[in-house]
């Protein structure tokens, strides 16, 4: 895929096509073409874009408006107003009223490019993280404050529950409610933790985020402190950062002076400590009831659940686990209002989400952008298209545990609810976006490599499941598969997912039941052809 | 550093702060920011940021403004280094090696000529 200066995209669900859609998009071909643009504009036909009074619509990017119902006869003038003299047709927009859902939000944009919208990121990259004077420049510690000298524990979680937040590091969980429970969990010693064992290869947002705000995270979790009515706190981060650890624990020691941390904050009676402890590098740490067994000193392995760490967590006290990005998230709703947060994202999924950006695209990063966005827009707006113009094929989410997603559902929205109805996750928010070049078998084997070694070996569905899928899949690589192999690694993730004790076997088995439901075919290539249509597999005659 | 015990102290702190900073920017100095992320530094940040501190001291240059920030998120662009001279606006340069760093200083900081080649347009 190339970079385009505009995308066309032209809705085809069945009711678009009877209200000949494909003539639409005929007559765009020919009228891109007399203009000269296709070069410059990308056009696309599209599944179901959502609300189908307006069928068939025409959305145009970057300006991200809609047009609809379109008629064949009123192409030639959309592409000369809007494509060749770039203002927007007015008169051919769907009525706003007539939208509902996800091409709602797309029109409420009202002709702006979906732009980064940095609510987390806000000074990552702006400050100097060693200093505490910065951070307060750029309205550090006002929410604590406030907090401390207005606000009751639970307006704080209310104000979360009206915000929507949901839990970022993958699971979606409200974090209001979840303050909430500890808040009213029964016990005179509480924890809040925060969750900064980012294992999950392709992700680093939390990293930049500890990097280069650490005062954020520390204000975050004196707020939630407060909030539940814990004293002690734990930052548990992955060993491998060892800046970020410098750098938070410099910054704890700066809040320490200053009197954001400590005894008895603002006078209120209110005390906190703040600690940090590092992680060795196991992936499996950064399961929660893991990493809480890892602070106690114990081997790094999951517990059983229920209880949950609300109520029995850390020591056996009630304990707040959240993410990172989910803290960093708060002092901005305390600041500015759950009314001002709701006005970001989707209804269901309100606020941004960061999004690391890895594979075959011309520009990798980090974006922070509104719930919502589909991958087609990440891919062609801030990854600025594929890298070769190669074909775009799949997408993981969320890193190794997340979801396959093929190209067929790059328009789902990428919010919580839109993604489970799809099937799929959005996970920790790590976006590998890979080529037609990619093997689905390479790829699931690398992944299930990945899983076989991090595997803490507690239970046994994951410790051997893991471990007979990636012999499987290394039989189909190298040309000796069966067809039996199908249904086996079928059941085995399906076992995987239900018998599992823990997150990390649960998904594990993910990635192999998404390339067996969307690219069978290829599968069946290598099983029955002993050929690898992409030429990756060694396809040796080997055998485990 | 005194505790902060209310919103006004805090409102104070904020206030020495910015002067602080905006004393600083009104005098004139040149402000030379490096992107210090695990990124940053993978790529030759510290390089880059060890050839502007030796330039500055073998040059004898003075008046200007060290430090270090987090990663704005164009890892692509690492190592990234910003230059702030007095209240004009912030210029960023990408991919910049102990070379383009030492042209930086000698260049835009001192002349005041902006090194195009290196600028990534924000």
């Amino acid at each position: 895929m190339k970079a385009f200066r505009s995308m066309v995209l032209v809705s085809s669900d069945p009711l678009s096509i009877e209200r000949g859609a494909n003539e639409v998009y005929q007559k765009l071909q020919q009228e891109i073409k007399s203009y000269d643009l296709q070069d410059e504009i990308s056009l696309t036909m599209v599944g179901d874009v959502g609300r189908h009074d307006s069928s068939p619509m025409v959305i145009v990017y970057p300006e991200a408006v809609v047009y609809g119902p379109v008629k064949a006869e009123d192409v030639h003038t959309i592409v000369e107003e809007h494509l060749y003299k770039g203002r927007i047709a007015s008169s051919f927009q769907a009525p706003t009223r007539e939208l509902t859902g996800r091409i709602a939000w797309l029109s409420a944009r009202k002709g702006t490019l979906p732009a980064e919208q940095r609510i987390v990121l806000e000074r990552a990259g702006l400050i100097d993280p060693d200093s505490i004077d910065d951070y307060i420049i750029h309205d550090g510690y006002q929410a604590l404050v406030t907090t401390l000298t207005t606000l009751k524990p639970n307006d704080v979680y209310e104000t979360l529950e009206k915000a929507g937040l949901r839990g970022r590091g993958g699971a979606g969980f409200p974090t209001g409610s979840k303050w909430k429970f500890v808040a009213k969990a029964p016990g005179d010693k509480k924890y809040v933790i925060c969750n900064a064992d980012e294992s999950e290869p392709g992700t680093f947002k939390d990293r930049l985020i500890l990097e280069g705000d650490p005062h954020a995270i520390i204000e975050a979790m004196a707020i939630a402190a407060y909030a539940v009515g814990a004293d002690e706190g734990y930052i548990y981060i992955r060993g491998e950062y060892e800046l970020a650890q410098k750098r938070l624990v410099h910054a704890i020691g700066q809040a320490y002076e200053m009197g954001f941390l400590g005894e008895n904050l603002m006078g209120s009676g209110f005390n906190f400590e703040l600690h940090v402890h590092s992680g060795a590098g196991a992936y499996i740490c950064g399961e929660e009831t893991a990493l809480i067994e890892s602070i106690e000193g114990k081997r790094g392995e999951p517990r059983a659940r229920p209880p949950y760490p609300t109520t029995h967590g850390l020591w056996g006290k009630p304990s707040l686990v959240n993410n990172v990005e989910t803290l960093a998230n708060v002092p901005p709703i305390l600041r500015h209002g759950p009314d001002w947060y709701r006005s970001f994202g989707t209804p269901s999924s309100p606020g941004t989400k960061v999004y690391t950006i890895l594979g075959n695209v011309n520009v990798t990063g980090l974006i922070e952008v509104p719930m919502g966005i589909t991958l087609r827009e990440v891919i062609a707006i801030y990854a600025k298209g594929m890298k070769n113009d190669a074909a775009f094929k799949l997408a993981q989410t969320g890193g190794s545990s997340g979801s396959v997603i093929p190209a067929s559902m790059q328009d789902t929205p990428m919010d919580f609810d839109s993604f489970s109805k799809a099937g799929v996750a959005l996970g920790s928010g790590a976006l590998l976006i890979c080529a037609e070049d990619t093997c689905v078998i390479d790829l699931a084997r690398v992944l299930l490599n990945f899983f076989r070694k991090e595997s803490c070996g507690k239970c046994n569905p994951c410790r051997i499941g893991t471990q007979r899928i990636y012999e499987i899949l290394t039989n189909i690589s190298e040309g000796t598969g069966k067809m039996q192999d199908l249904n086996d690694l079928m059941s085995l993730s399906d076992n995987l997912y239900q018998l599992s004790n823990c997150g990390l076997g649960q998904t594990a088995g993910a990635p192999v039941r998404d390339i067996l439901n969307y690219f069978r075919a290829e599968v069946e290539a290598h099983i029955r052809l002993k050929v690898c249509p992409t030429g990756i597999c060694p396809m040796s005659g080997k055998k485990i | 550093m005194s505790t902060i015990k209310s919103l006004e102290d805090l409102k104070h702190a904020r206030e020495e702060a910015l002067k602080k900073k905006s004393a600083k920017a009104t005098s004139g100095a040149a402000q030379i920011i490096v992107g210090m992320g695990t990124c940053g530094i993978a790529a030759g940040a510290r390089d880059a940021m060890k050839s502007i501190l030796e330039t500055i001291e073998s040059d004898s240059i003075n008046g200007v403004i060290v430090s270090q920030t987090g990663c704005i998120g164009l890892c692509e662009k690492e190592p990234i280094v910003e230059v702030i001279i007095g209240e004009e606006p912030k210029v960023t340069y990408g991919k910049v090696s102990p070379d383009i760093a030492k042209k930086i200083v000698r260049e835009h900081v001192v002349k005041h000529k902006i090194v195009q080649d290196h600028v990534i347009p924000m």
